[in-house]
């Protein structure tokens, strides 16, 4: 029984980290339709940050600065940050799809550094040590495991609400405005390239605190942890889920993080050896298939978005739109 | 540094022979293909079938041209190759990017086309394994140019470099001479105006994927010539073709073969300053120089 909930509870954390970094996705792609090709590199700059502030010392490395879990957990998201601000001023007042391959090659780039620099990311090997937050407090592994649970998903549910409430203000409106027509917006008065490069700036900081919690969690992060496979992961939970909601989004997580990992299990207990070594093509071609059929038949995802339609009436026009 | 500019200027034709395709896909059907780079690999690895089954087939086919690893069978498979890779990216549009096309907008078809890769670069790697393949295994040996400075070319690397040129110089005939030429670039400039001229646009979509994809067939047989196959290919030519076409502005086939040979040398010559573990990088840095300095690129126009 207790393996049965440690396994659950394990699930859940690493489904809930997810989830906050398929929010993070769903605030450019769903809200502003802004296209991340690089979700890998911001959830790794994330954990990298964290991990380079807030792990042990290392003689051998640069970082390791054993700073509280508060800095760390900023300075990570604070890297992500970073990284989405110059990438989106160099590339978002230009043609779209001009982004996509910006945040790819950032991606490519990241990896490189995080594979190749040893002197400040350990290399392929990567970093280990980091002190999980709140572990003194907690007698046995169980309970800690159980109380990181709730913490991680108190953070989740804190992104959720915060964006439930930025996507029905008045600037989640001009976000989706942007998005259905640019040039109506701009009519407007919009700055569309400031708000968009806040949205993809804000989006990219909540994909680091998944990064963050990811790193607090396994204690451990290495180039792997950023592979490509995790971009395509959390997009295909994000176009299952429903781009443009977050509920949506949260669902289309826990789904295809389940599907994942019990794909893995199924192939590892059931298939013949010589198959077992392919589960990892056999699981990507799974991804793959998840996008382009959702995207084929049914592109607004499992739970659609919903235009809640502003009280008209006799309000005076303009009201909702000063800000932003 | 001569030695890295001469395989940096090899690695650049092949790239500039896989981003002709990528450059008229783009501006004619407006979206990043970032599933472009897997045809590389098809070509590639569709050239390994077909050189196993001619040499198979015809034994005498399966002999070597003096110096070159290249055979009878490999040059017949090669064409056969880009025969195929070319229907191959004609099915995959009218299978998925025609029907995404019809019903959503430009983003859409970027993010299935991840997919598409995705699934395309697996089912290789189910087929042929993570291992990496040669077409011949007999040891090519290079020739040496110098021993002071050491310069090493092989006679494949001289043959490649060679039979990209011939290809572009081919194609470049083709696009100034004729009008199906004329068509074409009327079509890459600026789909709507073409159409209003007269030229079936849906017809064009068809014959651009075909020679993109055959052009980049022949360039993963190429690169699988001097180098190895690997299903990971694609993958590793993805940033390099992207990096070839926006410098050169998306649109233009001379600007995307001249981007080819810049990105191909930049990357050579960079590994005179930095590990070879960044190279991988080294395109990202010449995108974002080239939308710092000149955003439309070389030869392509100023967008809203």
């Amino acid at each position: 029984m207790i393996g049965v909930i440690s396994y659950l509870a394990f699930f859940g954390t690493v489904a809930a980290i997810l989830a906050i970094a398929v929010l993070g996705l769903n605030l450019q792609w769903g809200n502003t339709g802004l296209f991340n090709g690089g979700v890998a590199a911001f959830f790794g700059a994330g954990a990298y940050g964290a991990m380079m502030l807030g792990g042990p010392a290392d003689p051998q490395q640069l970082g390791g600065f054993a700073l509280p879990y508060p800095i760390a957990f900023a300075g990570g998201i604070g890297l992500a940050a970073l990284v989405a601000w110059a990438v989106g001023l160099l590339t978002l007042r230009l043609r779209h799809d001009y982004l996509a391959i910006a945040t790819f090659g950032v991606a490519v780039a990241l990896e490189a550094v995080a594979r190749n620099a040893e002197w400040l990311t350990g290399g392929a090997k990567g970093m280990r040590g980091f002190p999980r937050p709140f572990e003194g407090l907690f007698a046995d592994q169980f309970t800690y495991n159980l109380a990181f649970l709730g913490f991680v998903v108190i953070i989740l549910i804190a992104v959720y609400a915060g964006l439930e409430r930025l996507v029905r203000s008045p600037y989640g409106r001009v976000l989706r405005a942007i998005r259905e027509d640019e040039v109506a917006a701009r009519a407007l008065g919009k700055n569309a390239t400031r708000l968009r490069l806040e949205a993809f700036v804000l989006g990219s900081a909540i994909i680091g605190v998944a990064g963050v919690l990811y790193v607090s969690f396994y204690a451990f992060i290495s180039p792997q942890d950023m592979a490509p496979i995790l971009t395509f992961q959390i997009w295909a939970m994000l176009i299952v889920g429903g781009a443009g909601n977050n509920r949506g989004a949260v669902l289309g997580a826990f789904l295809i993080w389940g599907a994942w990992t019990s794909s893995g299990f199924l192939l590892s207990k059931f298939a013949p050896t010589a198959v077992q070594i392919y589960t990892g093509p056999i699981q990507y071609i799974m991804i793959g298939s998840v996008i382009v059929g959702m995207l084929l038949w049914r592109p607004q995802g499992l739970l659609p978005e919903r235009i809640e339609r502003t009280k008209t009436g006799n309000e005076a026009p303009g009201e909702n739109a000063s800000q932003g | 540094m001569i030695q890295n500019l001469m395989d940096g200027i090899l690695t650049g034709s092949i790239i500039s022979l896989g981003a002709i395709g990528l450059t008229m896909v783009m501006h004619m059907l407006r979206f990043a293909n970032f599933a472009y780079a897997e045809l590389l690999a098809i070509g590639a690895y569709a050239a390994l079938v077909f050189d196993r089954l001619f040499a198979a087939l015809v034994p005498l086919t399966d002999q070597t041209f003096g110096g070159l690893s290249l055979t009878w069978s490999l040059t017949l498979a090669t064409l056969a190759a880009m025969a195929v890779t070319g229907a191959s990216a004609v099915l995959i549009d009218w299978a998925i990017f025609k029907r995404i096309r019809e019903k959503a907008d430009a983003l859409s078809m970027v993010f299935a086309s991840f997919g598409v890769a995705l699934i395309i670069r697996n089912v290789i790697t189910l087929i042929f394994g993570l291992k990496a393949e040669l077409y011949s295994n007999d040891i090519a040996f290079a020739m040496v140019l110098s021993r002071d400075p050491l310069l090493l070319i092989k006679p494949d690397q001289i043959f490649v470099l060679a039979a990209a040129l011939v290809l572009m110089a081919i194609f470049h005939l083709v696009l100034s001479r004729t009008t199906f030429g004329f068509a074409l670039r009327a079509v890459a400039e600026n789909p709507a105006l073409a159409q209003v001229a007269g030229v079936p646009l849906a017809r064009m979509v068809i014959v651009v994927w075909l020679i993109g994809g055959a052009f980049s067939a022949a360039a993963g047989v190429f690169y699988a010539l001097t180098n190895h196959l690997s299903p990971l290919i694609g993958h590793n030519f993805l940033l390099p073709v992207f990096a070839a076409t926006i410098v050169g502005g998306i649109g233009s086939v001379y600007g995307a073969l001249l981007g080819g040979f810049i990105v191909g040398t930049a990357s050579g010559l960079a590994l005179q300053i930095m590990p070879s573990g960044y190279i991988p990088a080294m395109p990202f840095l010449i995108i974002l120089a080239v939308l710092l300095v000149r955003p439309h690129g070389l030869f392509g126009e100023p967008q809203t």
